[in-house]
């Protein structure tokens, strides 16, 4: 059960590789900063991680809040610089972002003043220029039927639910046709019923698909439900992967049936005792830093 | 008054809806009641010489403005101009200097707020010259370009040019980072991101910028007039000298007028950009 993997040792089926990667937010030690005594020291998010995701795998990254999750899925899309260790994807170092890779984000990250095909649109014509009008347009109706949104094309991110938003935000990140789907709690905005709605969409997509997810959640429901592994972190600073699940079961997967596998209830105890853990030793250290 | 009646006998259900109805019947009473009061006082008062001699009463004044504005164009030399004309020329002067202004103030400020080199290096003139008095650059327009009308147009521009660019730069530099995250993520150029991203995401802020950059136009065109030959505000000077205060009047009410009218304009416009975004 427990998956680690030895670091440093290089899977030749991975996709992606995250080698011993670490990153550090510069802190302020100029001698501007030190004359107004407004230095701040490094501040190490996330330290040594390595970890091998295979092609067409759901995974996810749990952990507890500040952990590092956005930073490390930051680094992976390329949005942030890596400090020390490398991620390969397709055997390229990432050295920044890249039409390979979409990207779903918690607040939907919509544009307000664009339709819902307009969104679409922005993101096709920026991957593929080249691309007809017509096959523009195709891929971009497509996209939209995929997350059940025919209807609402002409519609403005502000006349659309949260649940509405959130669809058409993994429309455009599939729209592009990626290779790997980054989603920042995807649905932590959501109610949750919503929510629900939601995670069977993904589970019938990824069905239809099968692209590599790499997903942030804080639900362990949600993590049992959609992913083959769970990648459990410890908390910060300098955090590190403390566990990795393998979820076995048979896909495609029901929400209603699924905890009847002999194995749902052992893996959500030892998700459960984790995260307990970890935040309550969050918890202890900021009650201990206000002492 | 009628208006209490409206809610008696309603049942429940519009009962709720009553009080919001009221206040905009009662709001609307209140407005002519104290209309009717002013217009009553002003008319009463200056018949009985309660205020300085030669106040025209409220009648008198709006005689003088059903006749201005039924004969908005005649022209009998630049002492003796319909209101229409010079109506036509403050506004020739201020859309010239406005539109001068924005034409500047819009691309510096996107550009100010994109980089922080930028703002950092033109943030003190910004700062030395926005609070300077419009009226303060009047000789020195004079002097240089040695024309009236140029005068006028410069004195708008160099007014008006504040509010959009400090606006344009404060919403360019304040951009969601999840917008720019998208157009990032997406591999998009620093050109496309720009016309695609920041300049719609910045919109509502230059827009309201805009709108601010308009109302100082049209505060400061009166003004500067004053000092030049022709438009609304030499239509006062020339009343003042002529001592004849009704026609300062209306000319204020059509001034202020105006100034609604091309607010509201740019009001609709906030609008119309905002898409769902802070209302
Ligand atoms: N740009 C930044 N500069 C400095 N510190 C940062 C920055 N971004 C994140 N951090 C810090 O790094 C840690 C991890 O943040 P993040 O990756 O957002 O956590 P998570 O997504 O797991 O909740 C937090 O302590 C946060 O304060
Ligand atoms: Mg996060």
């Amino acid at each position: 059960m427990n998956g680690a993997m030895p670091t440093n040792q290089v899977s030749p089926s991975a996709q992606l590789s995250i080698r011993n990667v670490t990153k550090v937010f510069a802190g302020k030690k100029g001698w501007f900063d030190q004359l107004t005594r407004k230095t701040k020291a490094d501040f190490t998010a996330i330290q040594d991680i390595s970890l091998e995701i295979e092609p067409n795998t759901f995974v996810s990254i749990i952990g507890p809040s500040g952990c590092g999750k956005s930073t490390l899925l930051g680094m992976i899309a390329g949005l942030m610089s890596i400090t020390d260790g490398e991620i390969v994807l397709n055997a390229q170092p990432i050295t920044g972002p890249g039409p390979d890779r979409g990207m779903v984000f918690q607040n939907y990250a919509l544009m307000p003043w664009m339709t819902v095909e307009e969104n679409i649109r922005f993101a096709v014509e920026t991957v593929h220029p080249q691309l007809s009008a017509k096959a523009m347009s195709r891929v971009i109706k497509e996209n939209i039927q995929l997350v059940g949104l025919t209807g609402a094309e002409q519609k403005h991110p502000h006349e659309l639910s949260g649940g509405m938003r959130q669809r058409v935000g993994i429309a455009r990140a599939l729209a592009i046709n990626p290779q790997i789907l980054l989603m920042d709690e995807p649905f932590g905005a959501l109610d949750a019923l919503t929510r629900g709605f939601l995670q069977d969409e993904i589970e019938r997509i990824w069905e239809q698909q099968r692209k590599t997810v790499i997903m942030i959640t804080h639900s362990i429901e949600e993590a049992l439900l959609l992913s083959d592994r769970i990648v459990m972190m410890t908390r910060g600073p300098a955090a590190r992967v403390d566990e990795i699940l393998e979820v076995p079961f048979p896909r495609p997967r029901n929400r209603e049936t699924i905890d009847q596998h002999p194995a749902y209830h052992a893996l959500k105890a030892e998700m459960e005792s984790h995260l307990f853990r970890e935040t309550r030793a969050v918890e202890a250290a900021r009650i201990q830093r206000a002492e | 008054m009628t208006l209490s009646n409206t809610a008696t006998g309603a049942i429940a259900k519009s009962k709720r809806n009553a009080p919001l109805i009221n206040e905009n019947v009662q709001a609307v009473g209140l407005f002519l009641i104290s209309l009717i009061v002013f217009l009553l006082f002003w008319e009463i008062g200056a018949r009985f010489g309660l205020f300085s001699q030669g106040m025209p009463t409220a009648s008198k004044t709006l005689q003088e403005f059903c006749w201005w504005t039924t004969h908005p164009f005649f022209n009998n030399g630049p002492n003796d101009l319909g209101i229409g004309w010079n109506l036509l020329i403050s506004l020739r002067r201020v859309a010239i200097g406005y539109i001068l202004a924005s034409l500047i103030a819009v691309p510096l400020g996107v550009l100010m707020g994109i980089s922080p080199v930028a703002y950092k290096a033109f943030n003190p003139y910004v700062q030395l010259l926005k609070p300077v008095s419009p009226l303060a650059w009047l000789p020195l327009g004079l002097y240089v370009l040695r024309d009236s009308e140029q005068t006028g147009i410069f004195i708008i521009l160099i007014s008006s040019i504040w509010p959009t660019l400090i606006n344009t730069a404060f919403g360019v530099a304040n951009v969601d980072k999840d917008y720019l995250d998208v157009a990032n993520v997406l591999g998009a150029s620093r050109w496309r991101t720009i016309f695609k991203v920041i300049i719609p995401a910045a919109l509502p802020n230059i827009v309201s910028g805009l709108r601010i950059s308009m109302g100082i136009s049209w505060l400061v065109i009166v003004a500067a007039e004053m000092l030049l030959g022709t438009g609304l505000g030499y239509f006062i000077w020339n009343e003042w000298n002529n001592l004849y205060i009704p026609n300062i009047l209306v000319a204020i009410f059509i001034i202020g007028l105006v100034g609604l009218l091309l607010d509201s304009v740019f009001a609709a416009l906030e609008k119309f950009v905002a898409f769902g975004r802070n209302s």
